[in-house]
């Protein structure tokens, strides 16, 4: 890193302790803890715009498919769902999946000519109802075991931190499936590919109350941290937040989210270290070399669509394991709250911003933007506040632009995005 | 079995919904192919595009209800269209003028100007939402139904009702009329020939002496009035939200992208085909099973192929099926 890096990172930690001394330590520290988060996320997606060129706009399906991980793996099973269909439906999944593989090798087997087409539509609409016949009663069974409170298998009961590279496995899992299909194709195909993808995970989220409660959401996700409640009945915690001069309420929440933040520092350093070590490598070379002209790459000898496969995977892993992290913060799944120009457009705008194809850029962007994305509401309706203080308290214009100011975020990150491609097309810190 | 009111169930709840989803898909879908043909990328701000356009209109439908203007049976925000074009035309001209026409001068990749439209789409969603809301709106009136069911019912004595809505006529016939001036000014204008020209060969074109920033300007304004059209007439079948624009723009795309980027005829297939199979495929077909089927042999299901819920799912899966077997689209696009 360069001084004038160096000084971009001061200025954005200054950015964090201004909002810690001017609003709350909380607000600050929940800034830090999404912006933490955020920045993984960038890393992600640098890796697969910044190395390599492929244009990903299905952050949000990655991210999500994460946060099942997390589910999956941390909330404790419903024995009574298993015994009512549990088997029945990974059963029928298996069906799912054999019909598929089946289409497939029936593809390759059989010689061209209708009788192929045929036969393939045949195999699939059988296949497919037989699934649904399988399917339907053991998702039915399942989601009628109290609705209320459960209504879904549950997960493994095993400790959080373990969801984790589940999640990311997840992701890596669905990015193979995308990549296999939509890489060998043009950029802009991709790009609506991942579009489409994300869309559907988000659907199956949404519907599939069996695995995720649909949206009912998982809440009370175990978390790898105490308890403020615990904490606050804990005479020694109590006693160490008076020597601070904290009260125990203040002093437990502070303390929590200094644990999140501490995880998940030590996560994105970790991922900063090996992503530097990539792109200094030979690999890493390659990877730009390919990025830079791949006919070249090509004629050279190297398999671009393969690398293209492995760092779309790796790329799509990062972004699933925020995703897990994300809902390890919030301790809580809500498939409803996953929007594109959140998770995917924004985390496009933090790689910009910051700068692709470097890793420290594409970090820089993520707290960035998410500390604007924060602070630009309460900005924009101080700033409103006092642009429309010479109307007439009941003017309906006044109300209306009050009212509207939670939408500024939306167009200041549009301004953002293209006031830098205009001026500073290569970032904050650009690729060296 | 009783076929006619077969017939008569599907055409109420397939085929009239999905000829007018169609019509509106292929209106988005064409300004889709547009920009791809002649500026030469994908335009992500295209559904907010519609929105804005779409909410223009409202806003100008609102002004002439307040005077107590009206079409009679037919909506007011059809006479507000005109006003609602030249809204979204400005804006779409003031766009090229401060963004693209940087960008195009340097001979940028297209896939930093997909990025660049990426930012004019947070701008646009922003815009749409700080002036009218993240709500729904609903902005038709005049008469409801061409044909109501009732009365469907009473002529012709079936037990099947066939209901055809105002919205559903008026999209369908002006998509026809918008498409047929479309390739008529494509086809036979002197302006129409040489944006083609431009689209087919750009350094032919600017030899032969055309205008290269002429050509983008009208793309543009063709642009807004098709994607204001497509926003209204789906906003008069359905309702307006901001978001359901944004995310009508998987199914535009995947249209365009079937039909063949960069092809407008290509565009209004694709248009078809995806809503035909949107509709088929999460249609409960049990009503019309119920009348097909000999007695005692009816469904006891809804027999629904997939929930509603998962209609990106049929886009996605048809864009993916004719990527892999024909990757240009069904009629031959171009590609940069």
């Amino acid at each position: 890193m360069k001084p004038r890096d160096m000084a971009l990172f001061a200025l954005v930690a200054l950015l964090i302790l201004g909002t810690g001394y001017l609003q709350s330590w909380n607000a600050a520290l929940n800034i830090l803890n999404m912006g933490l988060i955020s920045a993984i996320m960038a890393l992600g997606v640098n890796m697969q715009w910044g190395y390599a060129g492929l244009f990903n706009v299905g952050v949000m399906g990655f991210v999500a498919l994460g946060g099942l991980g997390a589910v999956l793996v941390a909330m404790p099973p419903v024995g009574e769902s298993w015994s009512a269909g549990g088997l029945r439906v990974l059963f029928a999944l298996g069906i799912g999946v054999g019909v598929i593989v089946g289409a497939i090798q029936l593809w390759r087997r059989m010689a061209r000519g209708a009788l192929r087409g045929l036969a393939m539509v045949v195999w699939l609409v059988a296949g497919f109802f037989v699934f649904r016949a399988v399917f339907d009663p053991a998702v039915a069974a399942i989601e009628a075991v109290n609705p209320a409170a459960t209504g879904y298998l549950g997960g493994l009961g095993l400790p959080v931190l373990f969801g984790w590279p589940v999640g990311a496995l997840l992701a890596a899992g669905a990015a193979w499936v995308i990549g296999k299909t939509a890489l060998g194709l043009r950029s802009d195909y991709l790009a609506i590919a991942t579009l489409g993808i994300a869309e559907i995970v988000i659907a199956v989220l949404k519907n599939e109350e069996w695995l995720t409660r649909g949206v009912k959401n998982v809440i009370g996700i175990p978390r790898p941290v105490p308890y403020e409640v615990d904490l606050q009945a804990d005479p020694g915690f109590v006693e160490r937040a008076a020597g601070f001069g904290l009260d125990p309420v203040t002093a437990s929440t502070l303390y929590v989210k200094l644990l999140y933040a501490g995880l998940f520092a030590i996560v994105l350093i970790a991922l900063i270290w090996l992503s530097q070590m990539a792109l200094r490598s030979p690999w890493g070379r390659m990877m730009r070399a390919i990025r830079d002209n791949e006919v070249a790459a090509e004629a050279m000898g190297k398999d671009v669509k393969a690398r293209h496969l492995q760092i779309f995977i790796l790329g799509s892993a990062v972004c699933g394991l925020a995703g897990a992290m994300m809902i390890t913060l919030d301790s809580q799944l809500t498939p409803a709250s996953y929007q594109p120009l959140r998770f995917t457009f924004l985390v496009w705008v933090m790689v910009i911003v910051g700068g692709s194809g470097n890793n420290f850029g594409a970090v820089l962007g993520g707290f960035l933007i998410w500390f604007l994305w924060v602070q630009v509401e309460p900005f924009g309706a101080f700033l409103m506040e006092v642009l429309t203080s010479g109307m007439a308290a009941d003017s309906a214009l006044r109300a209306h632009l009050l009212d509207s100011v939670a939408h500024m975020r939306l167009l200041t990150m549009g301004v953002i995005l293209l006031l830098v491609l205009r001026f500073s097309p290569r970032g904050l810190i650009p690729e060296r | 079995m009783d076929f006619l009111n077969a017939v008569v169930a599907l055409a109420n709840f397939v085929l009239i919904p999905a000829t007018a989803y169609g019509a509106q898909l292929a209106l988005g879908a064409l300004g889709v192919t547009l920009i791809y043909g002649i500026l030469r990328f994908s335009n992500f701000a295209h559904g907010d595009t519609m929105a804005f356009g779409t909410m223009a209109t409202i806003l100008v439908t609102w002004a002439l209800q307040a005077a107590g203007i009206s079409l009679g049976p037919l909506p007011t925000a059809l006479l507000a269209l005109p006003a609602g074009i030249a809204i979204t035309a400005l804006l779409l001209l003031g766009t090229d003028r401060a963004v693209y026409r940087f960008y195009r001068e340097q001979k940028a990749k297209p896939v930093i100007l997909v990025i660049v439209s990426m930012g004019v789409m947070f701008i646009l969603n922003g815009l749409v939402r700080f002036i009218i809301g993240p709500d729904d709106h609903r902005f038709a009136d005049g008469a409801r139904f061409l044909i109501d069911a009732r009365t469907f019912r009473e002529m012709t004595g079936l037990a099947e009702g066939l209901a055809i809505r105002t919205s559903q006529a008026i999209t369908i016939v002006t998509a026809v009329v918008v498409v047929a001036l479309l390739f008529w000014f494509l086809n036979r204008t002197r302006t129409g020939k040489s944006m083609r020209a431009f689209s087919d060969n750009e350094d032919l074109a600017l030899l032969s002496g055309i205008n290269p920033e002429r050509v983008v300007a009208i793309t543009w304004i063709i642009v807004a009035a098709l994607a204001t059209t497509a926003g209204v007439l789906y906003g008069l079948d359905k309702s307006f939200k901001a978001f359901t624009y944004f995310q009508l723009l998987l199914p535009i795309f995947a249209a365009a992208i079937v039909g063949g980027l960069g092809n407008p005829l290509g565009a209004i297939a694709g248009g078809f085909l995806i809503a035909y199979s949107e509709v088929t495929i999460t249609y409960a077909w049990k009503k019309v099973l119920t009348y097909l089927l000999p007695d005692g042999m009816a469904p006891e299901g809804l027999v629904q192929l997939l929930s509603t819920e998962y209609k990106f799912a049929v886009s996605f899966v048809i864009l993916v099926i004719v990527l892999l077997f024909r990757p240009t689209g069904i009629f031959r696009g171009k590609s940069v």
